[in-house]
């Protein structure tokens, strides 16, 4: 289990250094969004439009966050389950992105891109919302305000804590890690 | 005749539900605690670890422990003698609970999760309806349990109609396929309600149920259906999805099962599945 401290965005040699597995610390920006602003984000691709971020060498993070107390960036702030935005993450990474981070597992669509579009997927630890808001400097609603807690924002984190789940050769660590642990009926 | 005020109902219900998303309660820390010791996993001790600096975090910063504060889901038991005092403007002990729910979820910068309807998706924007289950008890007794339900976990949730034949095996390898389907999504380590009998609709009620028995981990007072949870419990941490499904012993820090009459022709079964933010909190008047 290696360790890695990276900086967003990223170039394809960063993920190619990236196991199923490591432990990951990020530092730099990543935008966040879930289910509403994944549909709207789509749609825009569907019709030729720009999207309101440029998306290429950079990391979604699916979260919905509890509202900032005043003076604070962000409230708590734990991944959400990744499978519902299975449907959109291939178009996405086709367009560049390096990296999505949730928990939870991903279809072979998604494991599949990022094979072809050498990126990863990230868990953070589902319930740790409150610690993961530490590595949170701040964050701005740079699209669908109108959304709430669903808004996109651009986050500025430092050293946020992940594990690679899903690298660009097709490792898995929560395929890997049951077989591990599993015992079988006698 | 008890007399309870419903503006009292609506404050202890504003705070309640606040206390419940910041705090994670003793009998279920103390279950986290002795599940971390059992864990062998380098990533689950990791995973534990964190949720440990969590709990210190939320509970300190008045942060929510999860960003996913919940569906406000209640349960009141109501004493057949109890007369309502209809203060504070509030009309019914409904709109009490409801009006605390939007308070408390407001002034605790919880976040709102509820769309107003299934297909259009509108957020209420303020976390109401509440969630209420009634039950109207003999004598004045007046308790209200609230449990904090996030969507991760209640999505890995199922109900099954078995034909009676299926018997004790054909509940427990339901429960452990639910869990097992559910691998990583839930956030393990997993709490697991199963309710057993009833029908349709209120074998789900039981499995909700069961997943508020305080001490977490406590058995059934009947030995049969504590033996099952004992099964149960240890099959369910073979599978080996371990916290957050990263690979580990502990998939479940606990298992309760709720069994109730239930016709000759049927068994329903239902599974609540429920993630280590175990938000459940309830207090008398
Ligand atoms: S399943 Fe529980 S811990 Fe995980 S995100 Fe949902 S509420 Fe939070």
């Amino acid at each position: 289990m290696a360790e890695h401290r990276i900086e967003t965005p990223v170039s394809d040699e960063t993920i190619e250094k990236l196991r199923a597995g490591d432990r990951v610390f990020i530092t730099g920006y990543l935008y966040t969004g879930r289910d509403s602003a994944h549909k709207k984000l789509i749609e825009l691709v569907k019709e030729g439009k720009d999207l309101p971020l440029d998306i290429k060498g950079q990391f979604i993070y699916y979260v919905g966050p509890t509202p900032a107390r005043p003076g604070k960036p962000i409230g708590s702030a734990g991944p959400t389950t990744s499978y519902r935005m299975d449907s959109f993450a291939p178009t996405l990474h086709s367009m560049g992105l390096k990296g999505t981070i949730g928990k939870g597992s991903r279809n072979e669509e998604v494991k599949e891109a990022l094979k072809k579009y050498k990126a990863a997927y990230f868990a953070a630890v589902g319930g740790a919302g409150a610690l993961i808001s530490k590595s949170i400097e701040s964050s701005e609603v740079i699209a669908y305000p109108e959304l709430g807690p669903e808004a996109i924002r651009r986050v500025k984190v430092k050293d946020f804590p992940c594990i690679v789940i899903n690298d660009m050769y097709g490792g898995d660590l929560y395929e890997e890690g049951k077989k591990k642990y599993q015992k079988k009926k006698d | 005749m008890k007399v309870i005020s419903l503006a009292k109902v609506r404050d202890t219900i504003k705070d309640l539900v606040q206390k419940a998303n910041f705090e994670l309660q003793d009998d279920v820390l103390d279950v986290i605690k002795d599940m971390e010791e059992k864990e062998e996993s380098p990533a689950g001790k990791e995973v534990f670890k964190q949720i440990l600096d969590n709990v210190k975090i939320a509970r300190d910063e008045k942060l929510g422990l999860c960003q996913d504060t919940g569906l406000a889901v209640f349960f009141v038991e109501l004493g057949e003698d109890v007369e309502l005092q209809k203060d504070g403007g509030l009309g019914s002990l409904s709109e009490a609970i409801t009006e605390g729910t939007r308070a408390g979820y407001e002034e605790g910068y919880l976040r709102k999760s509820v769309v107003e309807d299934p297909i259009r998706r509108k957020n209420t924007g303020d976390n109401t309806p509440a969630y209420i289950h009634w039950e109207l008890v003999p004598g004045d007794a007046f308790k209200v349990t609230f449990i904090a339900k996030g969507g991760g976990a209640e999505n890995m949730s199922a109900v099954q109609m078995f034909a009676p034949a299926a018997g004790m095996e054909g509940i427990e390898d339901f429960v452990v396929e639910t869990v097992d389907k559910g691998g990583s999504n839930p956030c393990p380590p997993i709490i697991v309600g199963v309710g057993a009998g009833g029908n349709f609709e209120y074998s789900a009620l039981l499995a909700k149920k069961a997943l508020l028995r305080r001490p977490l981990g406590s058995h059934s007072y009947d030995p049969f259906y504590a033996d099952m949870e004992r099964r149960l419990l240890e099959r369910i941490n073979n599978l080996g999805i371990g916290p957050q499904g990263m690979g580990g012993r502990i998939t479940a820090l606990a298992v309760h099962v709720e069994a109730f009459p239930c016709h000759i022709a049927s068994m329903p079964a239902a599974v609540n599945i429920q993630c280590h933010s175990h938000r459940v909190l309830s207090f008398e008047l």
